[in-house]
């Protein structure tokens, strides 16, 4: 069944199949035009009377709106011995809220065609809503419920502390998972809270009950550590008089949490390889870098640039390298996961196993090219990338909110999306270098690879990388937990 | 530009908020419009001004099931050739052309169809065009038997990562092994087997190029910033010239069914065993097929779904369950995965599972239950609106409809199916297509 053609195209077809004529020239590609300039709808700030900041962005293409209320608290207020805390009070916000219980909360949010998550980070803690407009007005209680009344049953305490545990046993299996976890942990150690991850370990999921949730609840949520960002087909004029009756009456209950503190994290001295040992593994997971830099950095947009070309785009070089040109993987690319504090910078890949040596070689190929001047045509590629694709980073109502939520967290000038394509365009090749030859010493990074030992060792070992380190699964999650 | 001063592309009558039973049915419409080129490349047009990105969807109508024995995962690895170069596109220049211009693009493949999108800034729609446009024309200009085995190598590590290096990541493969039998199209993995991707030719690709890569073969949706004049005019400025193919006949192939219970044990390199239970099940869009998307919500969405709040939540001895109806144009499945705790067995499962599908075969489920998964599944069709680019965007859903409906604006009609089930529906259907004695029962265990 299709439907008539509409009158513009109609009149079209005459005039196309004109130009059809005759082939078009393929000598060259299109010239692209001038980019077209985002303008982004206003960012309409608020307060409850409470003193809670609301900030509110309309979008009204689709009736949905995406409510997230986010506490500026996360793992890395966790205290001592007790990683893990941020992110099970998350967990357990909607275990039971108000008058109800976890099945009752589950019930109510389902039947309305929400979404409702908490979900926590090392900096914040968000509780996100994702709504049809029309029941907006029905889930917005729920979501205070569960933000502002948990009730935190032991019973619900216990059954996710065997589903965690349970999860702990499952990532030992995976490559994939056990490099993520002892990367960071070789780097920062036990004592710094990166070098754990946001769930904590074994030990300390056991050692974390309701009367920590407790605490950590009424220190992290409080109404002055927190902003509501309302981003939908709403108005002010009708959502705030919700806003106000759900969070409008939330106070604090206790003293705040005092600012985290992070040990000092100092950076390897000299390179050296972890190795995990997988065996029968069909590829190694491999995962090379050090402590890079925090949110706050004044290079954040020569550090884009310059890792875009090493491994932030599928033409960057290290898939070009080990993807394209060598067919060891499916994908090699590199990250700078920035943080309040300095968080971890790594190149990775998975490659085959029987290529694993090689693979090793062409990433510190890499790596040690990119301290070199960048070619203007690549340079400049790398910019766009980043530059022009910036408006599809505002499209849906949640990666609006997702800017909003970042802007909020690392405290970004209110020019900052304005400013981002400019300050992008601005980067020079030199900058590149510079941040290149600061950010990234490759005789100094760690490099952790989970494969089959027996088959990689030696070829690993002939590269004189530096000295090889073979960690286990237990080194890296601590012993096995036994989950009855 | 100015966000809002725009046509909406996506109207809806207005719903109360008094409560999912008593708000009227909404209507989702996209404004459309469409077109067939003389070489007979269909052409859907969908404008959207919210964001300045434009977006170029194509589907071919052709996927692993179009593949031949010993030759497997072929189509897929065809599809990586698809980003090699063409004509007038040299190696790299495909990626580094669109990436200068902010692009992005990706591709995928599955047993009935391969799609491919562009994701440009507005001012870069001809760009996108001509190189979508290049490799429809021209793609054999460029490929060599090198080219091939380039892809041959990452599409090998591309099934090692997601497949023999994933925990449980081979059970998927094993499941349509059991399912359908040798011969069958579904019977073999997308990705295909390890030897056959090293048997792949150069001379496989022309003919799979010239068998199934023909303008009238494919269907292509151009979406976003643009006005509909000028999308269609810049089409037929470059893919007019593309040459008429003969169109590939579909795929003539009878229906299949399980007689019996299939078991089967298989070993992977993890500490907790994996129960898989999966049924062949009616096509994509056909009678039961929504039921069986409303039986796997009530037996396993969210935790009040009764295969959950059994098996996790009130007994705890499951990690996790979940359910699913996996449509597709011979056949669906349907597929239950639970794995037990540590000292608990998949057989107690089993038990768990095999009682609750009896239930739900014998007594209708409760309206509350079934209108709880409709109010969800109505939700997911608007957030299904909120991106016009990508997979799963308004240009790859105008498309999807389109390959299997004829209609690109199936929106309505598809929620229409799930709005009229009672829940004797929802028993009848789970009573005829998950029969306990006619199945595939298929579990992990951990390697000695």
């Amino acid at each position: 069944m299709r439907r008539p053609l509409l009158f513009l195209v109609a009149a079209s077809i005459a005039t196309a199949t004109l130009v059809a004529q005759q082939p078009p020239d393929r000598a060259k590609p299109p010239q692209v035009g001038a980019p077209p300039a985002l303008t982004l709808p206003a960012i309409q700030k608020r307060q409850l009377s409470n003193g809670l900041a609301v900030w509110l962005v309309e979008l009204h293409e689709v009736p949905v709106v995406q409510a997230n209320l986010i506490v500026f608290s996360g793992s890395t207020d966790d205290p001592a011995g007790k990683f893990g805390v941020a992110s099970l009070t998350a967990s357990m916000l909607d275990e039971g809220a108000g008058e109800r219980s976890s099945l009752e909360l589950a019930d109510a949010i389902d039947f309305l065609g929400a979404d409702l998550s908490a979900a926590s980070g090392t900096d914040s803690i968000a509780v996100r809503l994702h709504v049809p407009v029309a029941r907006l007005a029905d889930a917005l209680p729920l979501m205070a419920d569960v933000a502002l009344r948990p009730t935190f049953p032991a019973e619900e305490l216990d059954r996710l502390r065997l589903e965690r545990l349970t999860g702990i046993l499952q990532a030992r299996d995976d490559p994939t998972s056990i490099t993520g976890v002892a990367f960071p942990r070789v780097l920062y150690g036990t004592g710094h809270r990166y070098g754990t991850s946001t769930g904590g370990t074994a030990a300390t999921i056991k050692s974390i009950g309701v009367d920590d949730l407790h605490a950590f609840y009424h220190a992290a949520f409080q109404p002055k550590n927190a902003a509501l960002l309302v981003v939908g087909d709403t108005t002010v004029d009708k959502v705030l008089p919700l806003l106000e009756s759900s969070f409008g009456r939330w106070q604090a209950q206790g003293a705040p949490l005092p600012p985290a503190k992070l040990p000092a994290a100092p950076q390897p001295a000299a390179r050296a390889i972890y190795l995990i040992d997988k065996p029968g593994a069909a590829q190694s997971q491999i995962r090379i870098g050090w402590i890079g830099v925090s949110r706050s950095t004044p290079d954040y947009f020569p550090i884009t640039v310059m890792n875009t070309i090493l491994g932030g785009s599928f033409s960057s070089r290290l898939n070009m390298n080990l993807r394209e040109k060598n067919g060891y993987t499916y994908g090699a690319f590199s990250a700078f996961d920035m943080r309040a504090s300095a968080g971890p910078f790594f190149a990775y890949a998975g490659v085959q196993t029987d290529k694993t040596s090689e693979g090793l070689k062409e990433f510190f190929n890499e790596l040690n090219r990119i301290l070199q001047t960048v070619p203007a045509d690549e340079l400049t590629r790398a910019k766009n990338y980043v530059a022009l694709r910036y408006p599809s980073q505002f499209e849906a109502t949640s990666d609006m909110s997702r800017q909003l939520e970042n802007m909020l967290i690392y405290h970004l000038s209110d020019d900052y999306f304005s400013k981002y394509v400019p300050n992008i365009q601005a980067v020079t090749a030199a900058d590149v270098q510079r941040v290149a030859q600061k950010y990234i010493q490759p005789n100094r990074l760690a490099i952790v690879v989970t494969g089959d030992r027996k088959t990689i060792e030696p070829r690993i070992r002939a590269l004189n990388l530096g000295p090889i380190k073979v960690m286990t699964v237990d080194d890296v999650f601590g012993p096995a937990p036994v989950v009855q | 530009m100015k966000r809002f001063a725009v046509l909406l592309a996506l109207a809806l009558t207005a719903m109360t908020s008094r409560g999912a039973a008593q708000a009227p049915a909404p209507q989702i419409q996209l404004a459309y419009s469409q077109f067939t080129l003389p070489n007979g490349l269909h052409v859907i047009i969908h404008e959207d001004h919210s964001v300045p990105v434009v977006t170029v969807n194509v589907w071919y109508h052709a996927g692993s099931a179009n593949e031949v024995m010993g030759r497997t995962g072929f189509a897929h690895l065809f599809e990586h050739l698809m980003f090699m170069g063409s004509g007038h596109v040299k190696y790299g220049e495909w990626d580094s052309w669109l990436e200068a211009a902010g692009g992005e693009n990706n591709a995928s493949t599955e047993n009935d169809r391969t799609n491919y999108y562009i994701n440009v800034p507005s001012n870069a729609i001809e760009l996108a065009l001509y190189l979508e446009s290049d490799r429809m024309a021209y793609l054999l200009d460029a490929m060599t038997p090198a080219t091939v085995d380039a892809q041959r190598d990452v599409v090998k590590n591309e099934r090692r990562q997601s497949y023999e290096n994933r925990p449980y990541g081979m059970a998927e493969i094993v499941l349509g092994e059991m399912l359908f039998p040798e011969g069958h199209p579904y019977h073999w993995p997308v990705i295909g087997y390890m030897p056959d991707l090293t048997a792949a030719s150069y001379e496989d690709v022309v003919a799979f190029f010239k068998t199934y890569y023909a303008p009238s073969n494919a269907s292509l949706v151009v979406a976003g910033d643009i006005e509909t004049i000028r999308a269609h005019a810049l089409v037929d400025k470059w893919f007019s010239e593309i040459k008429a193919a003969p169109t590939p006949a579909p795929l003539a192939i009878p229906g299949v069914a399980l007689t019996s219970v299939q078991q089967r044990t298989i070993t992977d390199r993890v500490q907790l065993p994996r129960l898989f239970l999966s049924w062949i099940t009616p096509r994509h869009y056909e009678p039961g097929d929504a039921a069986l998307d409303i039986v796997a919500d009530v037996l396993a969405g969210g935790k009040n779904s009764r295969l959950y709040k059994r098996l996790v939540y009130d007994l705890q001895i499951a990690q996790d369950v979940s359910a699913a109806q996996q449509s597709a144009a011979l056949a669906s499945t349907f597929q239950i995965e639970a794995t037990p705790r540590p000292g608990h067995t998949v057989e107690e499962l089993q038990k768990v599972i095999d009682e609750e599908i009896r239930l739900l075969q014998t007594e209708d489920p409760s309206t509350h239950e079934v209108q709880r998964a409709v109010n969800q599944i109505e939700a997911s069709f608007y957030n299904r609106m909120e991106r016009v680019g990508g997979f799963g965007g308004k240009a790859d859903q105008l498309n999807g409809y389109y390959i299997s409906t004829g209609n690109p604006d199936w929106f309505n009609e598809d929620l229409g199916r799930y709005r009229v089930l009672s829940p004797s529906d929802i028993r009848a259907m789970a009573a005829r297509f998950l029969p306990l004695n006619a199945r595939v029962e298929l579990t992990v265990v951990p390697e000695k």
